[in-house]
């Protein structure tokens, strides 16, 4: 009876209750119960994501995925955002781009990240998808305003258009003016990374004025304090917006224009921008604070007192991004004031810097730890800390499901028992129970990463750097974090015991990176050779691996799995180890 | 740890010790542009953390405040927003790209981590694999086909070596490696 139940649902049926299930990992547990739901369900997925674009071909994810309108794709590691990832190395979306345009005419969405997008690509884009709605790029690089004007000329439906900390080559900002003037549907725009040449103020004020859905504009450094009340008065329903320069000669007209226009913004929930803030300013904002969740000061230089001051006028403030200038003694006040904050990056005002120029230390993370009851993820630079702080933030916080401390100086030691910190971020992975991302920093054994092996059972990427002190180390994590996905290392003693003795394991993840530590050669051959499908990439600008010993360490490696095979697109400082046991050469 | 790591402690670091060098040379403390070395810059503040961290070294002097690659972990563009507030030259990387004509890719070089033309030009020479001419002001660069310019902060495209080196290195914005009769060209008194 029960045998005969399984068959009887049509598959319209199946597919009605699979268009519910929005998220990669159910859908991906769903076409793994049988054939018949495997076929049902690669049929009427609609939004694909690969986590890695050398992990699968774009021909095979078309031939799984016949009707797909979105996908997102991910290129270069993530160190290759500290310029660890030397130009050139890859990440290209044109073969993408190339292989879905013949497929696939009514794609509507491509998100990317960390990848290398070309002028051409975007015009392709712009040719070939007549529906295309959303184009988000994050981290990418390699393309022009010119290749921003193709998509503006030709996408008469673009919804969103989201350029995050990319770098564009600016040749004209007179790209914005090609959007035709009866495009009406911007719903999205950021173009906040765009560089300090005139923005075409007029195109830009015609553009906000007509898209009447407009919900998030972030505008760019070059538009100036005074040209902001103009684009802000068409659009008092704007949900996000960042602003240009905040600064201006302070005249009492401007001021009292600009406070009265975010008045009129009644829907504002999240602003950023606040380039070369000035004090005398930021009052216009008060009208909006009461609503704020969300806030980017990352790029405000000013001092703590007007941060405090603003941030006390924000009690629903879920997500602040700031500099260190709001010292711990700001910190306190984000403590008793945001008691909904859920998000708290701290950036550090003078990194290289020898003496710490601001008072913020390990107490301002206490602090918020401790007042903030929803607090869960954290990305805080700072340059000292101790265990009992890490151990009372772990304790008290045990819902952190990020958390990311970088300590300026590597391998700073506990300052008050001048101990290795491995007691402290040991707290962290035992009590808090959800961690998904760890990066850890200071003076570190081997110990803290058996905690990591023991405790991070729901760790999915962590990032180390300067730390450990044998493949020990290494192996612990390798062998005990089930959940491991991405595994990023540099300037570690581990070497080959740990990563042979574990090459398995590597399947299961997503990646692996390593710079700077002690791999041989010739344990990135042995590897290739054993697992044919993992990637092993040999990064080495000193010039071919098999010019020197095989027991020399290799300068960078970068392992994925992949059913694509080994790439073909490989500047000449990258080498896959092939299963041939010999070098392969794009 | 529960459960036994099947492998002895007894690893041969020296085998595995990382240098910057090739192995069977010396270990060298400046490498040619194409690494980017740990700097050493002569600083007798201890930090932080005072002069406690000498208790970890036996034998050797403290080691000097070295600028690494990469670290700390902070973007670039976030880098070069904190740059423009301070006067001094201290910290931070200038990351310039470096194209060559010809090259089907780009380079990126710090300009922070030379201390003057001489040392730049030697770099990108081993970077991209070519010689530059000789420079003077009058000709410019002669003896080769090749000719390092640059675009500076107005747009316009400069021959390198013309202006002190300070002001190059706060107003250059990429480098342009151009060779043929376009170089040549720039030589050449006007």
């Amino acid at each position: 009876m029960l045998k005969k139940m399984a068959f009887s649902f049509p598959d319209e049926v199946l597919e009605h209750v699979f268009s519910f299930i929005q998220s990669d990992k159910d859908r991906n547990a769903v076409s793994m119960v049988c054939k018949s739901w495997y076929e049902i369900e690669r049929w009427c997925r609609r939004k694909v994501f690969v986590g890695n674009c050398y992990a699968v071909s774009p021909r095979m994810v078309i031939r799984r995925f016949p009707e797909f309108r979105s996908i997102e794709l991910k290129g270069k590691p993530h160190f290759a955002d500290f310029n660890l990832v030397p130009d050139g190395w890859g990440g290209y979306v044109f073969p993408w781009i190339a292989e879905m345009a013949g497929a696939y005419p009514w794609l509507e969405e491509i998100r990317l990240k960390r990848m290398v997008v070309t002028d051409e690509s975007l015009e392709l884009i712009a040719k070939s998808f007549k529906n295309f709605k959303v184009l988000v790029l994050s981290s990418c690089e390699g393309f022009s305003t010119d290749g921003l004007a193709a998509i503006a000329a030709s996408c008469k439906n673009l919804k969103e258009l989201d350029l995050r900390d990319c770098e564009v080559d600016d040749l004209s900002a007179h790209w914005l003016s090609h959007f035709p003037e009866t495009y009406t549907s911007l719903v999205s725009l950021n173009i906040s990374c765009l560089g300090s040449d005139e923005a075409s103020f007029s195109a830009l004020e015609r553009l906000v004025r007509r898209c009447t859905n407009l919900k998030t504009l972030r505008l760019n450094r070059a538009v100036p304090l005074d040209k902001i009340a103009n684009i802000l008065r068409h659009a008092p329903q704007l949900v996000e917006f960042g602003t240009g320069t905040y600064t201006a000669d302070v005249r009492p007209d401007v001021y009292s224009d600009l406070a009265g226009v975010f008045s009129s913004c009644k829907e504002l929930k999240s602003l950023s921008g606040f380039w070369d803030v000035i004090p005398d300013y930021l009052p216009a904002i008060y009208p909006v604070c009461s609503k704020l969740t969300s806030l980017n000061l990352s790029y405000a230089t000013i001092q703590s007192p007007d941060l405090i001051k603003l941030v006390s006028h924000c009690p629903n403030l879920q997500r602040l991004l700031v500099l260190d200038y709001i010292e711990d003694s700001g910190l306190e006040v984000l403590a008793s004031s945001c008691k909904d904050l859920q998000e708290l990056r701290v950036f550090p005002s003078d990194p290289f810097g020898a003496e710490p120029n601001v008072s913020l230390t390990e107490q301002g993370l206490v602090a918020v730890s401790l007042g903030c009851p929803k607090l869960q993820s954290v990305l805080y630079f700072c340059r000292r800390m101790s265990n009992e702080a890490l151990v009372t933030i772990a304790r008290s916080r045990p819902n952190f499901t990020r958390f990311r401390l970088c300590i300026i100086e590597p391998k700073t030691a506990d300052y008050l028992t001048l101990e290795p910190l491995d007691v402290g971020f040991g707290a962290i992975v035992q009590y808090c129970k959800d961690l998904r991302r760890l990066s850890l920093s200071g003076l570190l054994t081997d110990r803290v990463f058996e905690y990591i092996g023991t405790y991070a059972k729901k760790l999915e990427m962590l990032s180390v750097a300067f730390a450990g002190d044998s493949d020990l180390g290494l192996h612990h994590v390798l062998s005990g974090c089930e959940s491991l996905r991405k595994l990023e290392i540099r300037d570690c003693p581990f070497g080959d015991k740990a990563l042979l003795a574990n090459a398995a394991k590597l399947e299961t993840m997503r990646s692996l990176w390593m710079s700077s530590c002690a791999v041989s050669f010739a344990a990135c051959k042995l590897l290739g050779q054993k697992m044919p499908r993992l990637n092993v990439e040999v990064i080495d600008e000193r010039g071919p691996p098999d010019s020197r010993p095989e027991n020399c360490p290799v300068d960078k490696l970068y392992i994925y799995r992949s059913i694509a095979g080994p790439r073909f697109d490989m500047p000449p400082f990258v080498w896959t180890m092939d299963e041939d046991s010999g070098l392969r050469l794009s | 740890m529960e459960g036994s790591v099947g492998y002895d402690n007894d690893l041969n670091l020296r085998a595995t010790e990382l240098r910057l060098g090739l192995p069977g040379t010396e270990p060298v403390s400046i490498v040619r542009s194409n690494k980017r070395s740990l700097q050493q810059v002569a600083d007798d503040d201890c930090g932080v953390n005072g002069c406690k961290s000498d208790d970890q070294n036996e034998t050797a002097p403290p080691p000097p405040k070295a600028q690494i690659v990469g670290w700390p972990p902070i973007r670039s563009y976030r880098k070069n927003n904190i740059q423009t507030k301070k006067n001094e030259s201290e910290g931070g990387g200038i990351y310039v790209k470096v194209s060559m004509d010809g090259a089907p890719y780009l380079r990126k070089i710090d300009l922070k981590i030379y201390s003057g033309y001489p040392e730049l030009l030697q770099a990108i020479e081993n970077m991209l694999k070519f010689t530059i001419g000789e420079y003077s002001e009058r000709e410019g660069y002669k003896g080769s086909d090749y000719a390092p310019t640059y675009e500076d902060k107005d747009g316009d495209w400069m021959l390198v070596g013309d202006v002190p080196w300070e002001m190059f290195i706060t107003s250059c914005k990429r480098l342009r490696i151009m060779k043929g009769s376009e170089a040549r060209g720039l030589g050449c008194g006007v």
